[in-house]
């Protein structure tokens, strides 16, 4: 039997490289372009290597301005989901009442919604009160369709910050809001890690929502404004769009990266699927 | 409990609420209102009602009932057969690989999840392109090339949101393996059941509630792919490539129908909450 697991190991890691090297033809193509200096859309060796790409890019109009646009958007987006998340998962999670189930039901609920179909409308209603190609009003659209995940994910973390400790808290005269911020955050930090790193993530790769709700080019954050790499510049310089390509990726993955190895890789799934 | 014990308790709730009212159910509340009225882009002072006008329309627009079956193609080819199978395949293979190779497919898998969608979209794009590396694979093994994005392209982008969306399937089952006593396979083993049998007997019996799951969240992220596929194709040529999120996206804005445009909105919105509703009752035990 030893000899058939050696043999079942030997299959298995043959088979998953090679879905490995299919995965990672098209990342590699990105990485190798980027300091190539005559890119195609092929993968390939460079036939020599260059920092022109990043150089030609690292301008105030191509990358720092739709990075900057990037960071303000989502990190705006990102607290303001957070602090209303830990806010709302607080009484969901600490005091029992009977409307607890059905919102939690409501909220999953949206959770798994399309927003996708929803942006028409948004856009329509945008016009109408006067809050399209505003930061301010992306933002919290942002915000409000981060915030069912994110309330469902926070309260299970902070299910599992034990209740006696804030008990001491609470005969010593300590608010619901002193004790929130001053014993259970602080405990439940990898939880909240978690929360924001996602938030965040899933809001700096999103396209569609700023795509629909801001309009000036210079507002534009670099999922949107990458596109400007097509479009009116004539021929496409594929090495500067793949250079740019890495900027903006880098930060997400190594966020990603930074939280999964804390918490051993199965990242925000565990409160999505098991429920 | 008194009243006023009770309204501070409660309020925590207030900011997430309001904004989840004002910029989430509001927008759904108003998708519901003008997908009976024909508002438009531009000149129109007010909309008027129209009753289901709308979706009459659509059921009788070719371009409509093109987008749905697009759709059901892309969902049923990524997400049902691609992102599932492939993910189940790659935790399966996980659980017997050595330690290396296994940390290594797992990053390589989840860096193109955590790539930003537009992204990916171009990767995807150079890929498939005549002049791409899927191209330069087939000329160096003597196969038949093919313009992908031009003559199959649904299935270009199907194959994008395989390569896209797969991570989220593997980690799923790789929980779901994980949870599985070893002592229960090993028995199998030991009474001769080979691996495909293992397979089909054991294991898939005992994470049927994660592939239930797992295939509500696909098939959901799925129905909501727009910018993936706006990067690879716009949805053409033509209509060839174009599901129903780009097909609302073009009536409401290049058509400027937004009446319409949301009429279609609306029954995607449906056919999410169907399967939220579905999802809901799988997990229905544990909430």
């Amino acid at each position: 039997m030893a000899r058939s697991r050696a043999s079942g190991r030997f299959a298995a890691d043959v088979s998953l490289l090679l879905l490995a090297v299919a995965f990672a033809l098209p990342l590699a193509w990105v990485v190798l372009s980027s300091v190539d200096p005559h890119a195609g859309l092929r993968v390939r060796v460079p036939d020599g290597l260059t920092l022109d790409n990043f150089d030609a890019i690292l301008t105030p109009d191509i990358t720092y301005t739709p990075l900057l646009n990037s960071l303000i958007l989502c990190g705006g987006a990102t607290a303001l989901t957070v602090v209303c998340a830990a806010l709302a998962a607080y009484p969901l999670s600490r005091f029992r009442s009977r409307l607890n189930r059905p919102f939690l039901l409501t909220i999953l609920f949206a959770t798994s919604l399309p927003i996708t179909a929803i942006m028409v409308p948004v856009y329509a209603l945008f016009v109408r009160v006067n809050l399209i190609d505003a930061l301010q009003g992306t933002i919290l659209f942002f915000a409000a369709s981060q915030l069912p995940f994110a309330i469902w994910l926070m309260k299970n973390f902070m299910d599992g910050v034990p209740k006696e400790l804030e008990e001491a808290a609470w005969t010593d005269g300590a608010s619901s809001l002193q004790s929130l911020v001053r014993i259970v955050l602080p405990l439940m930090g990898p939880g909240l890690a978690v929360v924001t790193v996602f938030s965040f993530v899933m809001m700096w790769g999103n396209f569609f929502v700023p795509f629909m709700l801001l309009l000036t080019p210079d507002q534009m954050p670099a999922s949107v404004s990458i596109n400007d790499f097509f479009g009116n510049r004539g021929t496409v310089a594929y090495g500067q769009l793949a250079a740019f390509s890495v900027i903006y990726s880098t930060p997400v993955i190594l966020l990603y990266v930074l939280v999964a190895r804390r918490l051993g890789g199965g990242f925000a799934l565990g409160g999505a699927v098991k429920g | 409990m008194n009243l006023r014990r009770r309204f501070t308790r409660t309020l925590p709730l207030a900011p997430a609420v309001v904004l989840i009212l004002l910029f989430l159910a509001g927008p759904i509340a108003y998708c519901v209102y003008i997908a009976f009225t024909d508002l438009q882009l531009t000149g129109q002072a007010h909309a008027s009602f129209v009753g289901f006008a709308n979706f009459r329309h659509a059921f009788e627009d070719d371009a409509f009932l093109n987008a749905v079956w697009l759709t059901l193609v892309f969902t049923v080819l990524s997400s049902l057969v691609g992102q599932n199978t492939l993910g189940l395949a790659l935790a399966a293979l996980m659980k017997r690989a050595s330690k290396p190779v296994r940390t290594l497919t797992g990053g390589i898998v989840v860096t193109a999840w955590v790539l930003p969608e537009v992204v990916a979209g171009f990767l995807l794009y150079a890929f498939f392109r005549r002049e791409g590396t899927l191209n330069a694979i087939l000329g160096l093994l003597h196969l038949p090339r093919e313009n992908w994005l031009f003559t199959l392209p649904v299935l270009a982008v199907s194959f994008a949101n395989v390569w896209r969306g797969t991570a989220f399937s593997m980690l799923v089952y790789s929980a779901a393996l994980d949870e599985i006593p070893s002592e229960i396979s090993e028995a199998a083993e030991v009474d001769g059941a080979g691996g495909w049998r293992r397979m089909w007997h054991i294991t898939l019996p005992m994470i049927r509630r994660s592939i239930g799951t797992n295939l509500m969240l696909n098939t959901l992220q799925t129905l909501s792919v727009f910018g993936l596929i706006w990067v690879m194709t716009r949805g053409g040529p033509g209509n060839k490539s174009q599901t129903l999120p780009l097909f609302m996206y073009e009536q409401a804005f290049q058509n400027s129908m937004i009446g319409y445009g949301t009429a279609v909105a609306l029954l995607l919105l449906l056919v999410g909450s169907l399967f939220s509703v579905v999802y809901l009752r799988l997990l229905r035990t544990e909430v």
